[in-house]
This record gives C-alpha cells, structure tokens and sequence, in this order.
C-alpha cells in the first residue's frame, strides 16, 4: 500500500504525514508539486503548512499547482485523498470539497489539543472510529474558519458530510463547528486539525492516562488502508 | 503599459477579522466617528500590448476563478484604463 505525499513550496508537515503513514503500516511516498505524476501511488495526503505563504487565498496557489490535475482526476475516480489544514484549504480551492475557510474569528493563530467528535464513519479516512467517538488531536491554524452558505451547510448535514466537529468551546469561528467533511462520494476528507501529530506515544496530545500519550490521529491513517484494502 | 484593476472584497455577510482589529485600532485611538471597516485587495494587472476583447474576457475569468473565490469573497470592480 502506498500513500503519496505531496509538498508544495511552504508545505511544513509532509515529513509528519510521511512518518504516521509509515506507523500506519503504509509505504509513504514524496511527491513534488512541479510535476504531473503521482508516481503510481493507492492514496493522497495534501500535507500541513502555508504553500505560497498563503499568499491570494490560504491554499489557492497551490490549488493551481501542475500535480493538482492528476490529484483533481484521481479524486473524481475515487482515490482516497486527505487534506491535512493548509491541505483542506488547497481541496476547497480546487473546488474538491465546499465551502472556504476564513480568518479565525478571533483574528489570532491558534494551536490547541483539540478535542472532535467523528460523526461519519463511512469515509476512507474515517471508517476505523465508531460514530460518536471523542478524540483529540492538535489543531494549529490562523485561518481556520470554516464557512459556506446556508444552503451548503444544511445539505453537508442531511447527507452526513459533516466527519468531525469541533468540541467544547469553537476554536476560531468556524460555522456550526466543522472541523472536517467528505465529498458525497466518502474518499475526499478535509480537515483543520491535525491527524499526523498524534500518531505516536511520546509526542502526541496529553491524555488521562498520560502526557503526550495520544494517538487518535493514526485511525485515519489506518482507515485509508482498511479501504484501500477493501477495494 | 495599460494596466487593469480587480478590486475584490470579502462577501458582505461574513465577519472581516482583519477589518475588524482595524475598526478596533481606530475605537482605541479615539476616531470613534467610524463605524466600521472592511478590507479588500486589489489586483493591477499590466497587459502586454492592447487591451482586446479577448483579454478583457481572460480578465473576468482569472478574477472570478482564481484572483477571488467566491465562496468567501466578491469581484466588486474590473477597471480598465481609459481609452486613447
């Protein structure tokens, strides 16, 4: 099994997201931006970090990177793609997710352990959790605000597209606390929080059990296997 | 060289942190006569030789697709340069 990668200029967490694929039992392999190659690869991870220094839009000049052509054709074919932060702003600028995020309301930068609840466990990247699960990985932003009309928001809730939601107390102004969401289809998810820093015991979020002990974030690692395996 | 203007905005309904600390800065330095603030981006795109009808149409695309997104934000004024 293998799962690309791709760094964009100012891509900050690809060696992050290389390493939780690895933990997860997949084979992570780099991929570059300039090129239009996915080099094979099972799944896609749009890495962490401010391509283009966020630059226009937070992620809308690498929405329009060469790779983005064969990630655009690839995700309408169904491969299982994972759009980490800056990686979740690229997908709905590439118009593979809806909506857009803003700003944090609050006007700052923001980096917490996050606690989410999973309530769509029908995705590629989602389906090792229980509906309902509570989990907590770090988020670090500045425009993570997730908004869309109306309209958008209420069908990305009838049809169950809302996959996390933030818990307690909304980090940074995001509509009805979305955290994460899929595409109708279930194999394209983007999220604010990030899943790549809390694979490992030692470095990942505080826990009841013990410090720096949290692990919720390999399980949508290990999920993208479980479906590519499945298929 | 003729250069033409894409002024862009936020969408009017969302909440504009930026324009909003601005709003602050100037409530705390005592220009309370302003309400509000709200901060948009300009584009000036210089053209390489005249302006045809087939540039103004790549104008209007690149502004809608690619210097805004229109989820979050509005093309509020395409100007092109007088003409000779």
């Amino acid at each position: 099994m293998r799962i690309g990668v791709i760094t964009f200029p100012g891509s900050l967490d690809e060696r992050d997201a290389q390493r939780a694929i690895r933990i997860a039992g997949a084979e992570p392999v780099a991929l570059w931006h300039g090129e239009h190659d996915l080099h094979g690869v099972d799944a896609l991870v749009l890495p962490g970090g401010f391509s283009y220094g966020d630059y226009l839009r937070a992620g809308a000049i690498a929405s329009v990177s060469p790779i983005m052509a064969e990630v655009i054709d690839a995700a309408n074919a169904g491969m299982p793609v994972l759009g980490i932060c800056n990686g979740f702003q690229m997908l709905t600028e590439a118009h593979l997710l809806p909506g857009g995020l803003i700003r944090n309301d609050h006007g700052l930068f923001i980096r917490r352990d996050q606690a989410l609840r999973v309530e769509n466990t029908d995705t590629a990247w989602s389906r090792g959790f229980e509906l309902n699960d509570e989990i907590v990985i770090p988020l670090k932003n500045g425009e993570g605000g997730f908004i869309a009309s109306e309209d958008e928001l209420d069908r990305l809730e009838g049809e169950g597209r809302v996959v996390f939601r933030y818990l307690g107390v909304n980090p940074n102004g995001s509509l009805r606390d979305i955290a994460g969401i899929t595409n109708e289809r279930g194999n394209v998810v983007g999220l604010m929080p990030h899943p790549e820093h809390a694979v490992e015991p030692g470095f990942g979020p505080d826990t009841s059990r013990a410090m720096r002990s949290g692990t919720d974030g390999l399980t949508l690692f290990t999920s993208a296997i479980q479906a590519l395996q499945a298929v | 060289m003729p250069t033409i203007v894409v002024e862009v905005m936020p969408k009017a309904e969302l909440l504009d942190p930026q324009g909003k600390a601005v709003a602050g800065a100037l409530a705390r330095l005592g220009k309370t006569e302003f309400s509000g603030v709200r901060i948009g981006k300009r584009f000036e795109l210089t053209v390489d030789g005249e302006i045809t009808d087939a540039v103004r149409a790549d104008v209007e695309k690149i502004a809608d697709e690619i210097l805004s997104n229109s989820v979050i934000e509005d093309v509020v004024a395409i100007t092109y340069p007088e003409a000779e």
